[in-house]
């Protein structure tokens, strides 16, 4: 029996698969792309690869349970249970970063931003940016665009800039400012730079909005990103923990939720 | 005879009815008042033999007629409001004979200034708070000044006797509602959030105040026989939430809703259109009845009081009479003063309560549903 999140955010769907001692069998990102069923069509396609089941056919029992989460769960035609991405990011990080107390997990998505307090494993608070791009990936990616660079390469620049501050909190306002920083002539670098700084104090506000555990984490797609994490800790005054797992916290608390369903 | 609007053939048939029903009621010489917030003592108009009519809105299509005179950027409520009353599209304040407003907020008050170029809009001078010396007498001033301004329009004469006479009959409204709002104190609960505040918004469309009476008494008692029937000693893990904040007419679908569909039961609606203004009741045997009314009326809860003390000991005590297990509080868009006080409301629920709380902040439009399923979602996966 396989244990299996699935994680279908706006831009990347995240799969976690446990062994049956909730050990990590394997990880695998893909593009959600244009449709969410499309990509849980492919997950399901990939599980297979694995000898996973997804579905009971040719007389191949179904050898797993499996719990959705993220924007997309309902696409998950063969999950088991949905669980909203707010609790499976709370027990994937929990079971990431140690079993400290408390924990603040702050994940920064392609289309929305939360942060969430855990306690004792529990969620205890938690806050998302409303109906707004600002501070989330998509704001990186527009302005990746327009840079004409790679998300990636963004934060790249940013490291050899100098920021430029980046003042409109909407995004296709803080396009109109990067584009006069361009016909200024400014260089790219310090416009990532004030790109990022923008993104990281949106990010900041919103922890600050909320009672903050003394562990920081990040999860979501810029979660194994050491620059950003240490742009956050220097302006929420506490350190703040990377890793390469994070983006996977959804998926991972999705399929211990999955574990738990026996 | 009335006349009716110059787009009536245009409209769909359930606000044609809406219309041919109001038209009636002023063509059998019944006199109509239209009314917005809370603070309106609606005893000076059953006085005057007239019938109130609230018209604070609560949908998004005169939405964008609006916004070709309001700000994009003030609350939804406000802006449906004008927006029906500028493209005639609304029945109660088309038929109505006069508009009443308060100064609650600034978003109110200044669209009542411009809502008067489209039908006289008689507009009530309320304190911004109550715990002044002179916040009674100034109401009660008010009050008094709305009297002559009915005795002056409809050239009648409202007596003290009248006056009195409304009060009781009100007092027995307040208290039908509130026998039936209280039946969410049950456990495990008897009916949905969705039900009392679907109830209440169709109540203050009927006109007949003892009809209004009888029915809240009838489905009162139908709801207790059912649950002492079905529910009695029954257990539900299905939380218990108190919702507070700003109206929620408009949101009604999309919050309350879906959240009872994700498995919570609303067993108070703390709001203006909920159990907010039926919990006192006006002194029958006070010797002065504009005080009687000014004391009632100006304890009223709402977030345009500062400072506002009652709300969080009125919130307090139904968290407990109503076992509450959590706090959802709605903030429509640009609401500012009960989008300050949450932080406050916050505070008190988590830290003196001790239960969880959860703002949502929205719009009449359905552009968020999907996010505002996920917040409730968690919430109640919080709550497990």
């Amino acid at each position: 029996m396989y244990f299996i999140g699935i994680d279908i955010g706006s831009t990347a769907a995240k799969v976690a698969v446990l062994n049956e001692d909730k050990s990590v069998y394997k990880e695998f990102v893909i593009p959600t792309g244009w449709s969410s069923k499309e990509a849980a069509r492919q997950i399901a396609a990939a599980l297979s690869a694995y000898s996973i089941n997804v579905e009971e056919s040719d007389g191949m029992p179904r050898n797993c349970r499996v719990v959705s989460t993220g924007y997309g769960r309902e696409a998950v035609f063969f999950a088991d249970k949905q669980v909203t991405e707010i609790t499976c990011h709370a027990r994937g990080a929990q079971a990431l970063f140690g079993q400290e107390k408390a924990v603040s997990v702050i994940d920064v998505g392609g289309q929305d931003t939360k942060v969430i307090l855990v306690e004792n494993g529990m969620v205890s608070d938690f806050l998302m940016n409303d109906k707004c791009a600002a501070g989330t990936g998509k704001f990186i990616e527009v302005m990746a665009n327009r840079l004409n660079v790679e998300l990636s390469e963004v934060f790249d620049l940013a490291q050899k800039g100098t920021p430029i501050p980046i003042s409109a909190l909407c995004t296709v306002f803080a396009e109109t400012e990067v584009i006069s920083y361009i016909a200024e002539g400014r260089s790219r670098e310090d416009i990532a730079c004030g790109v990022i700084a923008s993104v990281a104090n949106k990010v900041a506000t919103m922890c600050r909005r909320q009672r903050l555990a003394d562990k920081l984490v990040l999860t979501g797609g810029l979660s194994a990103n050491d620059y950003f994490a240490s742009l956050l800790s220097e302006r929420l005054g506490k350190p703040v923990t990377a890793s390469s797992d994070g983006r996977f916290a959804g998926a991972l608390g999705a399929a211990l939720t999955a574990a738990k369903l026996g | 005879m009335q006349k009716l609007p110059q787009n009536f053939e245009t409209y769909d048939e359930a606000r044609q009815k809406g219309f041919l029903r109001m038209k009636d009621l002023k063509d059998s010489g019944k006199r109509v008042i239209g009314t917005f917030c809370s603070y309106v003592p609606l005893e000076l108009f059953y006085a005057a033999d007239a019938v109130p009519v609230g018209l604070c809105a609560s949908s998004e299509e005169p939405i964008p007629a609006a916004e070709t005179v309001l700000p994009r950027n003030i609350c939804p409520l406000i802006k449906a409001s004008y927006g029906f009353a500028l493209t005639d599209t609304c029945p109660y304040f088309y038929f109505s004979d006069l508009v009443i407003g308060e100064t609650t907020c600034d978003g109110k008050k200044k669209m009542f200034e411009l809502m008067n170029e489209i039908k006289e809009t008689y507009v009530m001078q309320l304190p911004n708070g109550r715990d002044f010396k002179d916040a009674i007498p100034m109401w009660r001033n008010e009050i008094i000044r709305l009297k002559e301004k009915l005795e002056d329009f409809y050239q009648i004469t409202i007596t003290e006797d009248k006056i009195r006479e409304a009060i009781k009959l009100k007092n027995r409204e307040r208290d039908a509602i509130r026998n039936y709002l209280e039946l969410g104190k049950l456990v495990p609960a008897a009916l949905s959030g969705y039900e009392l505040g679907t109830k209440i918004d169709a109540a203050s469309f009927s006109f007949d105040i003892e009809e209004r009476i009888r029915n809240f008494s009838e489905r009162a008692d139908e709801v207790l026989a059912y649950w002492e029937a079905e529910r009695k000693g029954k257990t539900s893990d299905r939380p218990r939430l108190l919702v507070t904040g700003c109206p929620n007419m408009g949101v009604r679908e999309k919050i309350i809703k879906t959240v009872e569909e994700l498995g919570a039961d609303c067993v108070v609606i703390d709001t203006c259109n909920g159990i907010r203004t039926q919990m006192d009741k006006v002194d029958e045997n006070a010797d002065d009845v504009y005080e009687a009314l000014a004391r009632k009326y100006l304890n009223i809860t709402c977030s345009v009081m500062s400072p506002n003390a009652p709300r969080f000991e009125e919130m307090g005590r139904l968290m407990d009479e109503f076992h509450v297990d959590g706090v959802i509080e709605i903030i429509l868009q640009a609401c500012h003063t009960f989008a300050v006080e949450s932080y406050n409301v916050k505070r008190f629920v988590t830290e003196q309560k001790g239960r969880p709380y959860l703002a949502i902040e929205t719009d009449y439009s359905q552009a968020d549903k999907g996010q505002i399923a996920t917040r409730l979602g968690a919430f109640l996966e919080m709550l497990s």
